[in-house]
């Protein structure tokens, strides 16, 4: 039953998005696409935010710079795959040399501190005209295939970053590096007496939350054919993937992928329905989903809601 | 017998106040040493410069022929130096086996996650906590609780272990408890530094005190000497007490 719940369970979904890709029309691939690029973000942010308990706002910054280094690498002429590669490579050093200089700070001041990163090199890509085109941005080669089937190219390239992820993350949950992660989120120095040698764990934690952003942010980069810093530096790329994390399930395997998801749902249905106070919907929604359900969806059951309800 | 732990001349000032002052002394293998002192008078801070939570400002700490100070936690650890806080942290969120497995996995030379929950089943039953192994941390009453940092203590396989105020908080009853677990760990051979703000406590288990006051170590020796040592009496019960029991007007 254990082995169905942790390989067949997976296995399933993966196989109903592949088959997905070939019956979907393109705006539900697009819509798919997207929810496996939160997927992503949100397992992600599930190594340092969920796991070990720092909350990092740097998702943007990750993203934004995978995107930039994915279409700068392109235009020079670089083969498209190999450069999505470099993205996840040099988000990673950069998780790495940020992480060391960063991660001794707690709490809010680590918040503050990573939310402000993804300020920073907006701004560098603003002024460095000549390499990122600054703020009229960078046009991206444009693929040679018909409509559909690059929404499928680039459905499947998002499937294989998400899904590495995934299995990424089922290692590291049950692993040591998984438990040392818990102790430091739970009492930093205690674990540090019983040998968690916590420096080097979170910066392994903040780099992991780091090299599969880059190359999510390069493929979406030549997805969408065009970047400029606002969007790749966007801020709500750093919210959203925390939201999706507490909605799932913080800390947990199938939670950042259930919250990514319904968060996906929710704002899809909320931006077609209420077009005018779509993001002011969506985060009372929000509020309420974490009030009423602090564990996450994951760790909701109907008889929790039930005794919820009778004994409030 | 050789020393395990040797401070040479430790110093550490936090801003303006020196916490601990040019502290000289040695703890030998297989010893029960009490370790006490006034409140402030920096028994915390010397285990912590031990354990390496704070660096020390001047001196030299060497433990089983190595210097550690100057070294992380974590490291310390992984030589044998373990240690209780005076308010228990336990992992809240995890089960109690878990707490004591995380000990065993990465300072007590555990090789897996399975191997270390089997090593932290049978510490729980050493301290009397195996009926509990699988609660939460957090639902455990304050004298199990400390029984749990004892039990994760033994997980790093420590060869000094470091008690920072163990019965604080427990009554009679379970403080006798909490020594004759004392006692058990010791037989096993591990030594001890017992820091206990309480003299009485001490008493029944070491054959050395050391008092520290002020950061300053005043007295080292048997426990019948230390407690008539003018100096110590005139750190617990001040000076015109002293002077009354040496005979002299106040």
């Amino acid at each position: 039953m254990r082995r169905f719940d942790t390989i067949l369970g997976p296995l399933v979904v993966l196989a109903l998005l592949i088959g997905f890709a070939f019956v979907g029309d393109n705006y539900f691939l697009r819509l798919a696409t997207f929810m496996l690029m939160y997927a992503v973000l949100a397992l992600s942010w599930n190594f340092i935010g969920g796991m070990a308990g720092y909350p990092s706002f740097a998702t943007a910054a990750f993203f934004g710079l995978g995107a930039y280094c994915g279409a700068i690498l392109q235009k020079a002429g670089v083969p498209m795959f190999l450069s999505w590669a470099a993205a996840g490579l040099f988000t990673g050093v950069f998780a790495m040399l940020l992480g060391r200089a960063i991660l001794h700070l707690k709490g809010h001041y680590f918040a503050i501190a990573s939310l402000i990163v993804a300020e920073a090199l907006r701004e560098v890509v603003n002024t460095w005209t000549e390499l990122t085109g600054g703020g009229m941005g960078l046009n991206l080669p444009v693929l040679q295939m018909d409509v559909t089937d690059q929404a499928r190219f680039f459905f499947f390239a998002m499937l294989v970053v998400a899904a590495s992820t995934f299995v990424l993350s089922a290692v590291v949950i049950r692993g040591k590096l998984g438990f040392g992660l818990s102790c430091i989120k739970q009492n930093e120095d205690a674990a540090n007496i019983l040998g968690v040698d916590a420096t080097r764990y979170k910066v392994f934690a903040f780099v992991l939350s780091a090299v599969f952003v880059g190359p999510a942010g390069a493929i979406y980069a030549g997805w969408v054919n065009y970047i400029e810093p606002a969007d790749a530096f966007d801020v709500l790329l750093s919210v959203k993937p925390i939201v999706m994390v507490i909605l799932g399930g913080a800390g947990t395997l199938y939670g950042p992928v259930v919250g990514a998801f319904a968060f996906l749902i929710l704002e899809e249905v909320v931006w077609r329905n209420v077009l005018t106070f779509h993001s002011g919907l969506l985060g009372l929604l929000i509020v309420l989903l974490v009030l009423f359900m602090p564990q996450g969806l994951i760790r909701v059951t109907a008889r929790r809601l039930f005794r919820r309800t009778a004994a409030p | 017998m050789s020393a395990l732990l040797e401070l040479k001349g430790v110093s550490r000032s936090f801003g303006g106040v020196t916490a601990v002052h040019e502290v000289t002394t040695s703890v030998r293998q297989g010893e029960i040493v009490g370790l006490i002192g006034p409140n402030g008078a920096g028994k915390t801070t010397l285990v912590n410069l031990v354990t390496g939570v704070h660096r020390i400002d001047a001196g030299e700490i060497v433990f089983d022929g190595r210097r550690i100070s100057g070294l992380k936690p974590h490291r310390i650890s992984h030589l044998g130096v373990a240690r209780t806080f005076q308010v228990v942290q336990p992992f809240p969120d995890m089960t109690v086996a878990d707490n004591v497995a995380a000990g065993a996995l990465f300072a007590g030379g555990g090789a897996s996650v399975a191997a270390a929950r089997d090593a932290a089943y049978e510490h729980l039953e050493f301290v009397g906590l195996g009926e509990l192994a699988d609660t939460l941390a957090s639902a455990l009453t304050l004298p199990d609780r400390k029984r749990l940092e004892l039990a994760k203590s033994l997980a790093i396989k420590p060869k000094l272990l470091l008690l920072d105020e163990v019965n604080a908080g427990l009554n009679s009853r379970e403080i006798d408890d909490a020594l004759e677990l004392i006692q058990a760990i010791a037989d096993r051979g591990v030594t001890i530094i017992l820091i206990e703000h309480v003299i009485k406590v001490v008493l029944n288990l070491s054959r050395r005190l050391l008092v520290l006051h002020h950061g300053e170590l005043i007295a080292d020796g048997p426990p019948d000497q230390v407690v008539k040592d003018p100096h110590v009496v005139e750190a617990y019960l001040g000076a015109r007490f002293a002077a009354r029991m040496r005979g002299e007007p106040a």
